[in-house]
C-alpha cells in the first residue's frame, strides 16, 4: 500500500476537475493530485463530438474533446500531476483518500478537496417504466459513448424517452448515422434541452416531438419490438386510450442527470435534496471544512463553460484553505423562492461579490428575478425569456449585500 | 453429437437442474445437462428472492415440506463449499393487525409440525429491537431463515458439477423425447441417447412430460414482479420482513427481502399470467408492490428503485383453487423422472430434491461412487469484499484487480475477464452480471456496458452477433456506425 500527502486532491478529471487543478496550480499550490478513473482525462466530454462548446469562454464552438484538450494541454504545461485510471473507493471527514490504481492501492491524505465527480443518467429503473427487459434498451449518455468512441451502432429504429440535451444530441447522430428516429417523448408540456438543440437536433431533421407523452411499456424478449406512448394529463399520469404502439429495435434514455455524491456522503458532506449535490457557501466549500465541490456533482450545469468557471472558483478557494487565507464568514442563507427551483451557493457572507446560478421552475417570458431581504429589494434582474434547461447567473456586488439577513429569490 | 450415450440426461439448468447434476456427480456415470437458453440460472432460478426458508409455511407432510426442511439444514455447507454467499439473516412475518395475529399461530404451528427450530412469537417491542424501521403489532420471528445468491448457486452448482464430469451444453432445446429407456432426446443440436431421463425444465417441465406421453400436468404460470432498492437504503432492515400471507395460495405476499449485495428486493406479487415467458412488469402492480411495502417499511421512497424484474412461478394449480398442491417428485414412467410444479421453496429444496432424485435412480441402477468427486468450488474473487491489505497484495500480483470497471459496484477487470472466462462458457452482459455483479448497481450499466463491452472484444474478439444482452437474439448492437450509410 502506498501512502501519500498532497495539498490539494481533485477527484475526477473532466471540466470541472481539470479547471480547478489549473486554478490551484495559478493559485501557488504545487502539490496537487488530480485522480481520473478512466484512461484519460477529460471525461463526459471526450464522447461529446457534436460542437457548441466553448462560445462563453473562447468565444468560438469547439467540439467537446477540442474544448477539452486546452485545459489538459495546460494541466500539462503546468505539470500538475494526475493518475489516470484510478478511482477514489473511499473519504473520510478527515480528508484521508483510498484510491484504486493499477499501481497499488494508495492512502492520501489531503488539506483540501475539490469534489468534481459529475454526474450519472437516470436509469429506467428508477422512473419505473412498466414492459419487459430486452436489450436495445440505453440511457443516451451510453449509447453516445458506444456509438461515437466504439463506433458501435446501437440501433436502426429508436424512440427516444426524454428531451434533455443528451437526448436532442443523440437523436440527430442516430440520423446522421442513418437510423430513423421515430419519436422524442417528453413528459412535461415543454423540452427539457435547450432550445437550441431543439431547433438544431429535432426541427432541422424533421424528428417528431411528442410534448406532454411518456412511455407507457416496453415489448420484446430479446431486442425491442416495440414501445407504447401515451398522451399524460398535468399531473403526468398517462390519459388511457392515447396509446400509440411504435415498433422499434432501441428505446434511449434521456431522463436525467443525478450528480454522483456517493463518495461526499462518505465525508460527511450534506447534500441538497433538490440539486442532490452539496450544500455550499460562496467559496464553494462544503459543511466539511476543506472539502469543495463544483461542475455536474455539485448541480447539473447546462453548459460547460459554466462549470469551468464554477470550478476556478472552486480550486481558487481550495488554495487559499490550504495556505489558511480562506475564511469561512457564510451564515446569510439562501432560499429559493416562487418560481425558482433551486439557487447556488446556499450561503454568503455578505462580505464579498457573488455570482449565483439558479434554475426557474417553468419556462415563461418578460420576468423579473428578484433579489429581496425580507421586505428589501436589492436587485431586479429582466428577462425576456426563461427556461429551466437553462441555468441563469449574475453578479451582485458586495455593495449591494451589506447588512443583509437573509437572502430570497424569485420570480416576480 | 449424433449418437452420444449417456447414463442420465438432464433437462434444464436451472437450480433444481443443477443440484440433480452435482449430486449425480458423485457416482461413476455419464452425465448430461442440456439448457436451452445461452446461461443456466435464465428462468425462474435468476428471478426470485433468494430466500432459504426455513419451513413454515409449507403443509406437514408434504414433499415440500420434506425437501424444504431438509433443503434448509444442508444449505450453509453447500454454499460454503461451493463458494456462495450466504446469510442467516432471520426473517418476521409480521401482523398489521388483531385480526393477523392467529395466523402467526397457525405459521408457528406448522413450523413446529415441520420441526423448524427456534420459531417464536414476538411482540411490538421486539420487532422494534430487531427491526426498528418496520410497523407491526405482533410478529412471528424465525432466526434460521436466511438469504443466498440464487444466481451464485445455481452456477456455482453447475460448474462444480462440470468439474466433477457432468457435460452441460447450453443453447441446446430439447425438441422432442423418442423411445423408452433408453430414450432418444432431441435437440436443435442433435440426438442425445440415454438410459433415464430428469425432467427438471421449470416452467416447460410438463410440455416436456408430455412428449414421453405423460400429460396429466399443467403448469399454470403466476407471476411475480419486483422492485430493487438501492444498497444505500439496506440499513432500512435487518433481516426478511414479511407480512402475514393471503388466505388463497397464490404467494407469500409482497415482503422485503435484503440480498447478499445489498441491495432490499420488494415483491412479489402473484398473478396468473397466458403467456410462460412473459416476464414484463405492470404498471398496476409497480404501484401496488410500491405502496403495500410502504406499509411495512414507511421509510421507503421511488427514489431508491433502480430496477424492476419479474419472475413466474410453474404453479399446478389454477387460480381458483384453493388449495396448493404438492411437488411432483417422480418417475411417472420407467427411468424417467418428473420434476414438476417445482416452485417456492423450490430453491431451498432444490439440494432435498436432487437427493431424492437419486434415491429414485438407486433403487433401479447400481450406482458406483466417484472417487475423484470433489465438493468444492474455488469462488471467484470479489475484489470489494476484500480488506484494503488484501486488495494491494491482489493489485501487486495483477494489475487488473487495481482497475475499477464497475464503479457502483466496484467490479474490478480482472473480475469481468474472470466471469468471462467462466467453465460453461456463458459470454454475455447477463453472463457478466451474474457472475461477477457489474452492472448490478445504481447506474444499471450506463458507465460499465462499453467497457465491458471493450474487455470482451479484447477477450474472444467475437463478431457482432456474438455481443449479446443474455443469448442468441438479444444483440447489443445492430452493426457498425457507417453500416447504415452503406446503402446511401
Amino acid at each position: 500500500m502506498i501512502e501519500r500527502d498532497v495539498d490539494i486532491a481533485i477527484i475526477g478529471g473532466g471540466p470541472a476537475g481539470l479547471s480547478a487543478a489549473i486554478a490551484a496550480k495559478k493559485s501557488g499550490i504545487d502539490n496537487i493530485l488530480l485522480i481520473e478513473r478512466n484512461e484519460s482525462l477529460g471525461g463526459i466530454l471526450n464522447q461529446c463530438i457534436h460542437e457548441g462548446f466553448g462560445i462563453e469562454i473562447f468565444g468560438e464552438a469547439l467540439t467537446g474533446p477540442e474544448y477539452m484538450q486546452r485545459f489538459i494541454d495546460k494541466v500539462e504545461q503546468l505539470r500538475i500531476p494526475y493518475m489516470l485510471n484510478s478511482t477514489v473507493l473511499d473519504i473520510n471527514r478527515k480528508k484521508h483518500i483510498t484510491v484504486c490504481s493499477p499501481e497499488d492501492l494508495i492512502k492520501i491524505k489531503a488539506k483540501a478537496i475539490v469534489l468534481a465527480m459529475g454526474c450519472r443518467e437516470r436509469t429506467r429503473g428508477q422512473i419505473c417504466i412498466p414492459g419487459t427487459r430486452p436489450s436495445g434498451i440505453y440511457t443516451a449518455g451510453c449509447a453516445q459513448n458506444l456509438i461515437n468512441l466504439k463506433n458501435y451502432m446501437v440501433g436502426k429504429r429508436v424512440v427516444i424517452l426524454g428531451s434533455g440535451d443528451i437526448g436532442l444530441i443523440m437523436a440527430r447522430r442516430f440520423k446522421l448515422e442513418g437510423a430513423e428516429v421515430l419519436a422524442v417523448v417528453e413528459i412535461l408540456p415543454y423540452s427539457s434541452g435547450l432550445p437550441r438543440n431543439v431547433v438544431q437536433c429535432l426541427e432541422d431533421y424533421d424528428i417528431p416531438l411528442y410534448l406532454s407523452h411518456t412511455v407507457v411499456d416496453i415489448r420484446g424478449i430479446k431486442r425491442v419490438e416495440e414501445v407504447v406512448i401515451a398522451e399524460v394529463d398535468e399531473k403526468r399520469r398517462p390519459i388511457k386510450g392515447t396509446e400509440k404502439r411504435i415498433e422499434c429495435d432501441t428505446l434511449l434514455l434521456s431522463v436525467g442527470l443525478i450528480p454522483e455524491n456517493e463518495l461526499s456522503k462518505m465525508a460527511g458532506v450534506s447534500l441538497d435534496p433538490i440539486t442532490n449535490g452539496s450544500i455550499v457557501n460562496e467559496n464553494l466549500e462544503t459543511n466539511v471544512e476543506g472539502i469543495f465541490a463544483c461542475g455536474n456533482v455539485l448541480h447539473v450545469h447546462d453548459l460547460v463553460d459554466h462549470v469551468t468557471l464554477e470550478a476556478e472558483l472552486a480550486g481558487e478557494s481550495a488554495a487559499a484553505f490550504v495556505k489558511g487565507e480562506l475564511r469561512n464568514e457564510s451564515n446569510i442563507k439562501v432560499t429559493a423562492g416562487k418560481g425558482i427551483r433551486y439557487a447556488l451557493p446556499h450561503l454568503i457572507s455578505g462580505k464579498r461579490d457573488v455570482k449565483f446560478s439558479l434554475r426557474v421552475t417553468y419556462p415563461d417570458r418578460d420576468r423579473k428575478i428578484v433579489v429581496r431581504d425580507g421586505e428589501r429589494i436589492l436587485k431586479k434582474i429582466p428577462r425576456v425569456r426563461i427556461n429551466p434547461s437553462e441555468m441563469i447567473q449574475f453578479n451582485i456586488e458586495k455593495e449591494y449585500l451589506k447588512g443583509v439577513n437573509g437572502l430570497t429569490i424569485e420570480l416576480e | 453429437m449424433k449418437g452420444s450415450s449417456s447414463d442420465f440426461i438432464i433437462i434444464g439448468g436451472g437450480i433444481v437442474g443443477c443440484a440433480v447434476a452435482r449430486e449425480l456427480s458423485r457416482y461413476e456415470a455419464k452425465t448430461i445437462l442440456l439448457e436451452r437458453e445461452s446461461d443456466v440460472a435464465m428462468g425462474i432460478s435468476g428471478r426470485n428472492s433468494g430466500v432459504v426458508h426455513a419451513g413454515f409455511y409449507v403443509e406437514p407432510g408434504s414433499l415440500k415440506a420434506e425437501t424444504n426442511v431438509l433443503g434448509h439444514r444442508m444449505m450453509p455447507k453447500i454454499c460454503h463449499d461451493l463458494g456462495v454467499p450466504y446469510r442467516e439473516v432471520g426473517k418476521i412475518v409480521v401482523a398489521k393487525n388483531e385480526g393477523e395475529i392467529k395466523d402467526l399461530y397457525k405459521l408457528k404451528d406448522n413450523g413446529d409440525k415441520n420441526g423448524v427450530n427456534e420459531l417464536r412469537i414476538i411482540d411490538r417491542e421486539e420487532i422494534k429491537k430487531i427491526e426498528p424501521e418496520v410497523e407491526g403489532i405482533k410478529a412471528l420471528y424465525s432466526p434460521t431463515s436466511a438469504i443466498l445468491d440464487p444466481f451464485l448457486l445455481n452456477i456455482a452448482l453447475a460448474e462444480n458439477a462440470l468439474q466433477n464430469g457432468v457435460r452441460i451444453l447450453l443453447n441446446t432445446e430439447v425438441t422432442d423425447i423418442k423411445g423408452k429407456g433408453p430414450f432418444i432426446v432431441k435437440t436443435n443440436r442433435g440426438e442425445f441417447r440415454s438410459e433415464f431421463v430428469i425432467n427438471s425444465a421449470g416452467l416447460f417441465s410438463d410440455k416436456i412430460a408430455e412428449m414421453v406421453g405423460i400429460d396429466r400436468y399443467k403448469i399454470c404460470p403466476c407471476r411475480g414482479e419486483y422492485h430493487i432498492l438501492d444498497k444505500n437504503r439496506r440499513h432500512l432492515i435487518h433481516g426478511m420482513v414479511y407480512p402475514v400471507p393471503p388466505r388463497e395460495p397464490g404467494g407469500l405476499g409482497i415482503h422485503l427481502t435484503p440480498t447478499t449485495d445489498d441491495n432490499i428486493f420488494i415483491g412479489p406479487s402473484a398473478e396468473y399470467i397466458e403467456e410462460r415467458e412473459d416476464t414484463a412488469n405492470t404498471k398496476e402492480i409497480m404501484e401496488k408492490l410500491y405502496s403495500e411495502a410502504k406499509e411495512l417499511l414507511p421509510k421507503i421512497s421511488k427514489k431508491d428503485f433502480i430496477r424492476s424484474f419479474a419472475g413466474i412461478r410453474p404453479k399446478l394449480i389454477k387460480p381458483d383453487a384453493k388449495k396448493s398442491r404438492d411437488f411432483v417428485i417422480e418417475e411417472s414412467i420407467d427411468n424417467f423422472i418428473n420434476l414438476i410444479g417445482i416452485e417456492s421453496p423450490g430453491l431451498t429444496s432444490a439440494p432435498a430434491i436432487a437427493r431424492k432424485v437419486v434415491e429414485i435412480i438407486k433403487r433401479k441402477k447400481r450406482l458406483k461412487k466417484n472417487r475423484k468427486f470433489n465438493p468444492k468450488r474455488k469462488a471467484p474473487v470479489r475484489f470489494s469484499k476484500l480488506s484494503d491489505e488484501e486488495k494491494s497484495k491482489l493489485i501487486q500480483k495483477n494489475p487488473n484487480y487495481g482497475r475499477i470497471v464497475c464503479r457502483c459496484e466496484t467490479v474490478t477487470r480482472q473480475e469481468i475477464i474472470d466471469a468471462l472466462k467462466n467453465p460453461l462458457g456463458a459470454r454475455n452482459i447477463y453472463g457478466v452480471r451474474k457472475r461477477s455483479k457489474a452492472t448490478c448497481g445504481r447506474c444499471q450499466g450506463g458507465f460499465c456496458i462499453p467497457k465491458i463491452v471493450e474487455i470482451m472484444e479484447e477477450f474472444y474478439n467475437p463478431s457482432i452477433d456474438d455481443l449479446t444482452l443474455k443469448g442468441n437474439n438479444s444483440r447489443l448492437f445492430i452493426g457498425r456506425t457507417k453500416d447504415l450509410r452503406k446503402n446511401d
